[in-house]
């Protein structure tokens, strides 16, 4: 057993590392993200053709650089380190596990080329968390499907080129048998979308499908069979938020600390006062096993109840270190001038992103414990 | 002992939701809580009740106080958190105004507490500093005293005040000022002066917070010119009105009303969100947090009804208090935290502005719209006031004396 990078694993985090450090400061991702677009088409045109790493995850026969879940990991925790807003979990971890699952060679090639961004279109106004509640339909046409439903809070729609759907073909409204998955451009006729920006900085949609009219060609692997591979890329979504929250709780931690060194209250460093090292080293011990988990949870892919795992341990930590760095900052914690606030949103928004913590304690239960 | 409420006083809150109903402004209902209205939203309240008597129920009668029991105090913020009334602001009502009745001159009370009870004057606070927030004893902010021309005696005020909350509407505002650099102990040197906000050499700058709000300010004083006659309190002894006023700022920091009305919304959501095609509040963990909110705030209910029936009995709010803002801030934060998990998605639209912008954001249902920008303000809570570390500080040495 080892828990080492390989050589080129060691140099896509570095590359990354060094490239967000040079453009990618939490200035420049304010003005990203107050811009207009939400997202910056330069960084991502970067991510493909400087850096190579949209191509990281992905085997050499498909254009990639041979990795797999533990590169979208490393490409991950840097997300979270410097707060990016593009869209990497939607477009490569999701689309391209989407990709992956049903052998879309053309789609990985335009993943890795970064002409083709795609969003992960799923949740419900009334689903929840469920991804098998679908009241989004998709019913049989002249050899093709005809899509009808709302989707919520579509994450990165905005800067996407296409959606990946969930509909239902057959079954009841949250039956796993009956569950179809749709590849198709955001432009098709017949989807709208109303774009908004959200608290942690990104840009989400609401995306509504009016009778919108897609080939037989656009339903991926067979028809009402998709729950499985949901299912699976959505957990692989769930390790690389964990690992995007290792890399926000390490930058919060590292900003208390820098911050209550400098801070100076009663005529010492606040950094001195025992109840607030105390506070730090639970913060600390929450980061180190955000890590250990995330690593656990990317090894046992696709081991669901693992990945349950993860995010509960990962949901708790982001709130305990999210709530505390703030804490520790004192008022300017809570100013829009200063990072860790956006951090803590971030933090507060990873915890609910695909279920919140009492979801997959709950599910856990579910896999492990019951029958 | 005996915890029942009496025939009289089931009659007096009988009175005072009659009074509320046909007198809380329409267009207000609801707004309780809202950082974003207008200073006349925010007023308005205030001076209808400043106009029945009712403004300040916790003064002494001979400055405006109602005369009321703890009980029936305790009614009146529950009446007023049921109809999620806009509460006066606490700057003039239970800070400097206290001060101004306990340590200030008669001729200061005949000139500023009119204005206070009415809710025609805006107060606000200038305590903190950039580099004087918890140890608020080592500010920095100068105060000289000379003789001008005309005769009289002032005090030339510079230095930078910060989390100066709504400064922007302010028409005074209450500063602690050092007036003996040379003092042995930082408590010492330091006064509690009144000024005019549109005294020349004051610039209000504001400060945005989390949720976008416009909340609070930095507050920069240049060369302030104050007649020496708006000083609280003897020369260098400002520490005293200080420490009264942050005792008193504690004791109504519980929010017990407030919360009790939290928590039935948590409830309303958790009943038309749905979890796997059920309502969330059917949920055994959701419905476990709500429980345990519920326990914990029947135990701060009752502490502070406790703590109230001993300032009753002639005991001041004391360092017990602290137990108070702990607690009340815990849950009131929990609250804010188990609205925005239970909005689900919709928690994650940022909502952009108020007021005119209302009508034009439909993403998601109403009750979701401030659940995300609300926890993340209410994160101040813990902090201001004194942090809630300073609070436990507090008690041990205090209470526990340790």
């Amino acid at each position: 057993m080892n828990f080492d990078f390989t050589e080129t694993q060691t140099m896509v985090r570095d590359t990354l590392q060094r490239f967000l450090a040079d453009r990618y400061d939490f200035e420049s991702r304010q003005k990203i993200s107050r811009s207009d677009a939400g997202w910056s088409q330069d960084i991502w045109k970067a991510f493909a053709e400087e850096l190579g790493i949209l191509g990281a995850s992905f085997s050499e026969e498909l254009g990639g650089l041979g990795g797999g879940q533990i590169e979208n990991m490393i490409v991950m925790e840097e997300v979270g380190r410097s707060l990016v807003v593009e869209p990497y979990l939607s477009t490569v971890v999701i689309g391209g596990g989407f990709a992956r699952e049903y052998g879309k060679a053309d789609l990985i090639e335009e993943i890795i080329g970064g002409e083709t961004r795609i969003a992960f279109a799923w949740a419900e106004p009334q689903g929840r968390f469920d991804l098998n509640y679908l009241e989004t339909s998709a019913r049989e046409k002249d050899g093709g499907f005809v899509l009808s439903g709302h989707k919520a809070v579509v994450r990165d729609a905005p800067s996407a080129t296409h959606l990946v759907v969930t509909a239902r073909t057959s079954g009841d409204v949250a039956d796993e048998d009956g569950v179809s998955l749709f590849l198709l451009p955001k432009d098709t006729k017949g989807v709208s979308t109303r774009d908004y920006p959200l608290v942690d900085g990104g840009v989400a949609s609401e995306v509504y499908f009016e009778n919108a009219e897609v080939p037989a060609s656009a339903l991926l692997g067979e028809a009402g069979k998709a729950a499985g591979a949901v299912r699976k890329v959505v957990d692989e979504a769930v390790v690389g938020l964990c690992a995007e929250a290792v890399g926000c709780m390490e930058q919060m931690n590292k900003l208390t600390q820098d911050y209550t060194k400098e801070r100076k209250q009663f005529g010492v460093p606040i950094s001195k006062f025992q109840v607030l090292q105390h506070r730090m080293v639970d913060m600390f011990m929450e980061a180190e096993q955000a890590r250990s988990m995330t690593y656990m949870a990317v090894n046992r892919l696709p081991d669901s109840a693992s990945a349950a795992q993860a995010k509960v341990k990962i949901g708790k930590g982001l709130t305990y270190v999210g709530q505390n760095a703030v804490q520790l900052h004192g008022g300017i914690g809570i100013t829009d001038e200063y990072a860790v606030g956006h951090y803590f949103k971030r933090a507060t928004m990873i915890e609910g992103q695909f279920g919140t913590t009492d979801h997959y304690l709950r599910r856990y239960e579910r896999l492990a414990l019951e029958d | 002992m005996d915890l029942k409420f009496t025939p009289e006083e089931e009659a007096f809150r009988t009175e005072i939701r009659t009074f509320i109903e046909e007198n809380y402004p329409e267009r207000l209902k609801n707004a309780g809580g809202r950082e974003d209205l207008g200073r006349d939203d925010m007023l308005a309240w205030h001076q209808i009740l400043g106009e029945k008597g009712w403004s300040v129920p916790s003064w002494p009668e001979e400055y405006g106080g109602t005369g009321w029991t703890p009980t029936q105090k305790y009614i009146w913020n529950e009446e007023n958190a049921r109809a999620n009334t806009v509460p006066p602001l606490p700057f003039g009502v239970s800070m400097v105004g206290p001060v101004i009745y306990t340590f200030g001159t008669p001729e200061q009370k005949e000139r500023f507490l009119p204005g206070i009870v009415a809710g025609t004057t805006w107060w606000c606070q200038g305590y903190s500093e950039p580099g004087a927030g918890s140890d608020l004893a080592s500010l920095k902010t100068r105060a000289e005293r000379i003789t001008d021309d005309d005769g009289k005696e002032y005090y030339i005020v510079n230095g930078q005040k910060t989390w100066t909350t709504l400064a922007q509407h302010a028409d005074w505002g209450f500063f602690l000022v050092r007036t003996d650099p040379d003092a042995r102990k930082p408590q010492e040197g330091i006064s509690f002066l009144l000024i005019d906000m549109k005294t020349p050499g004051i610039t209000v700058r504001p400060i945005i917070t989390l949720g976008g709000e416009h909340e609070v300010n930095e507050v920069f004083l240049d060369n302030v010119k104050v007649p020496v006659d708006q000083r609280v309190g003897k020369e260098n002894e400002g520490w005293t009105c200080a420490k009264f006023l942050l005792a008193h700022e504690r004791s109504g920091i519980a929010g017990v009303a407030r919360s009790k009305v939290g928590i039935e919304r948590i409830k309303d959501i958790a009943s038309t969100e749905l979890d796997e095609g059920k309502p969330l509040i059917e949920n055994p963990f959701f419905k476990r947090k709500v429980a345990e909110l519920e326990v914990d705030l029947t135990a701060l209910e009752f502490t502070e009804l406790r703590t109230l029936a001993g300032e009753a009995a002639g005991k001041g709010p004391g360092p017990e208090s602290s137990v108070l803002k702990i607690k009340g801030t815990e849950i009131q934060q929990r609250i804010q935290e188990l609205v925005l998990e239970a909005v689900g998605h919709y928690g994650a639209p940022y909502f952009r502005g108020y007021g005119e912008g209302d009508n034009e954001f439909s993403i998601g249902p109403d009750y979701a719209q401030r659940a995300a920008p609300t926890y993340f303000n209410g994160r101040k809570t813990s902090i201001y006031g004194g942090s809630n570390e300073i609070q436990r500080g507090i008690i041990a040495k205090m209470v526990l004396g340790l």
